[in-house]
């Protein structure tokens, strides 16, 4: 086996590393944004140096090109390697698999299906093999040295031009990477009751903000908060669900959380079964005696 | 403008599906099959397209089996101008399924094609690409909002840290996301009425093998059975005690 690790940002090389030595296998990355400062256990970082993303369009040529000579293509999952790596695999007439959750083999692969209530285990039959992979669960590996730093191969011609650009986020963790998250659903109201409240705990935990799917259709909350099979994926330390009823989707996302808190005042609401600790009470009283009890933040 | 939607067949999406004993297969016994939600949607905005400009034509294509019909009705109850289904019984991939639709896209040569993002039953999330990549087409995925121009189209779409709207020429493939639209009901008559559109049967277009071969299912294992607490306080004495907050 032999990776090559396609990575946004720096931030997702300690995963790549840690994929790399749990399969014991050499790897190199191919770096979109900014510089590797280390590398993580790879051989060899080719870096593009792009201050913004290009879109997939232009990345995948350059992605099939540097996939010369590997075995095995692995970025970790987000709605950006998922845009980008089936059509880099299309190009290079790669097999394609997405969200491994487990590698069995250098040919099979687990993967969860069915908004993640069931999961699949996948054989590729060609060689190279280009697949997503799910943080959750890798150990990250350490910096470790300095590495060889190369050019990557050209990047392909612009088909789609960028016209407009929103990046929400501030100053809270990132929902993906986060220790704690906080996810509020429907019975929120409105975007300043979920700000106020959700928001309000979580920056007492210095955690992360979710949303239900119910929540950002409803305009409670931003897209990219969504948590589920068709938003983010998290496995944080502490997964807070409050006003959650917990829809197999939403529980699909979350189920790998260290622990998960339910905060519901329906008593037979769904995410009590998947609930480590469950708080049959009305979130408008609970939350703010959290808020209360835990006292200021140190 | 002529647009073309793929139309996948999946289990109904919320109906709690398990794994046969063995492993070899879904257990589908009463269970419903939909067209997949991600496609209906993109049906529905391609339906939306030719209401607001009618010289528009669009063409509802599935891959599979002869009960896929029941999925092409349904297409052409919500107002797709024609269907066509390529009836088959062999294994299919992601990569099979786009080296099919790309044979069919260049024979009907539409501006668009637009899709679902991904299906509720594989989850993959790749036909869409594969088949830009192969034709050479830009492409819109995490669609939200479909603006179609004259001879290009600008999309809004979802990406990991918020929006981005991007401007390119047709021809292009489009998938859709959840927020793009809420798909019309259809009504018993509206399925009825659909009967008299034209579907098409035909063979495969091309000899693709899969790449990828599903080899066993089995269900989620369960997490332990967790616990209720009675008070605020109890809530954080336990995650007190677990070193959480």
């Amino acid at each position: 086996m032999k990776l090559l690790c396609v990575a946004f940002s720096e931030a997702e090389l300690p995963v790549c590393g840690g994929l790399a030595a749990s399969l014991g296998a050499e790897f190199d990355v191919l770096l979109v944004h900014g510089s590797a400062g280390a590398g993580y256990g790879a051989a060899q970082v080719m870096t593009l140096g792009a201050t913004e993303a290009p879109t997939a369009d232009v990345l995948a040529p350059c992605v099939a090109a540097a996939a010369v000579g590997y075995s095995h293509v692995v970025a970790v999952s987000s709605m950006a390697t998922k845009d980008l790596m089936a059509r880099a695999a299309g190009l290079v007439g790669a097999a394609m698999v997405t969200d491994v959750v487990r590698f069995e083999a250098p040919n099979r692969f687990v993967r969860p299906i069915l908004a993640g209530s069931v999961l699949a285990t996948v054989e590729t039959l060609v060689e190279p093999v280009f697949l997503t992979f799910r943080a959750a669960g890798i150990v990250p590996a350490e910096a470790g040295s300095a590495v060889a730093v190369a050019a990557a191969p050209p990047l392909g011609p612009e088909l789609a031009t960028r016209v407009a650009t929103t990046v929400r986020g501030g100053s809270r963790p990132d929902l993906a990477q986060a220790k704690c998250v906080v996810t509020g659903g429907r019975p929120l109201q409105d975007a300043e009751t979920f700000e106020r409240v959700i928001g309000g705990l979580a920056d007492r935990l210095g955690a992360a903000v979710g949303a239900t799917r119910a929540a950002v259709d409803s305009g409670i909350a931003p897209n990219e908060l969504q948590v589920g099979q068709t938003g983010k994926i998290v496995a944080p330390d502490l997964y807070i669900a409050a006003g959650v009823s917990g829809s197999t989707q939403h529980v699909a996302g979350i189920k790998d959380s260290k622990a998960i808190v339910a905060i519901n005042k329906d008593p037979d609401a769904p995410i009590f079964e998947t609930a480590d600790l469950g708080l049959v009470a009305d979130l408008f009283e609970a939350i703010p005696e959290i808020v209360a009890k835990l006292g200021p933040k140190e | 403008m002529k647009i073309v939607v793929p139309i996948k067949r999946v289990v109904d999406p919320y109906a709690k599906v398990k794994p046969l004993a063995d492993g070899t297969g879904l257990d589908v016994a009463g269970v419903k099959f939909e067209i997949n939600p991600f496609d209906e949607i993109a049906m529905e905005e391609a339906v939306r397209i030719k209401e607001r400009d009618p010289s528009t034509y669009t063409v509802a294509v599935s891959i599979g089996g002869p009960e896929c019909e029941e999925q092409l009705r349904k297409a052409l109850a919500i107002g797709a101008d024609e269907a066509v289904l390529i009836e088959t019984t062999d294994g299919l991939d992601a990569s099979v399924i786009a080296a099919e639709l790309v044979a069919f896209v260049q024979e009907v040569a539409p501006d668009i094609v637009l899709m679902g993002k991904q299906s509720t039953d594989d989850d993959s999330n790749q036909v869409g690409q594969m088949m830009a990549a192969m034709l050479g087409w830009p492409q819109a995925t995490f669609a939200c909002k479909l603006t179609p121009g004259v001879g290009e189209v600008t999309v809004d779409r979802e990406t990991d840290s918020g929006e981005e709207s991007l401007r390119m020429k047709t021809p292009c493939v489009v998938t859709t996301d959840l927020r793009m639209n809420q798909p019309r009901y259809i009504a018993l008559p509206g399925i009825i009425k659909a009967r008299s559109k034209p579907l098409a049967k035909r063979g495969r277009g091309t000899s693709a093998s899969p790449r990828v071969r599903l080899t066993h299912l089995a269900a989620l294992p369960p997490r332990p059975p967790g616990r209720k607490v009675a008070s605020v306080d109890e809530l954080l004495t336990e995650l007190k005690s677990r070193g959480l907050v």
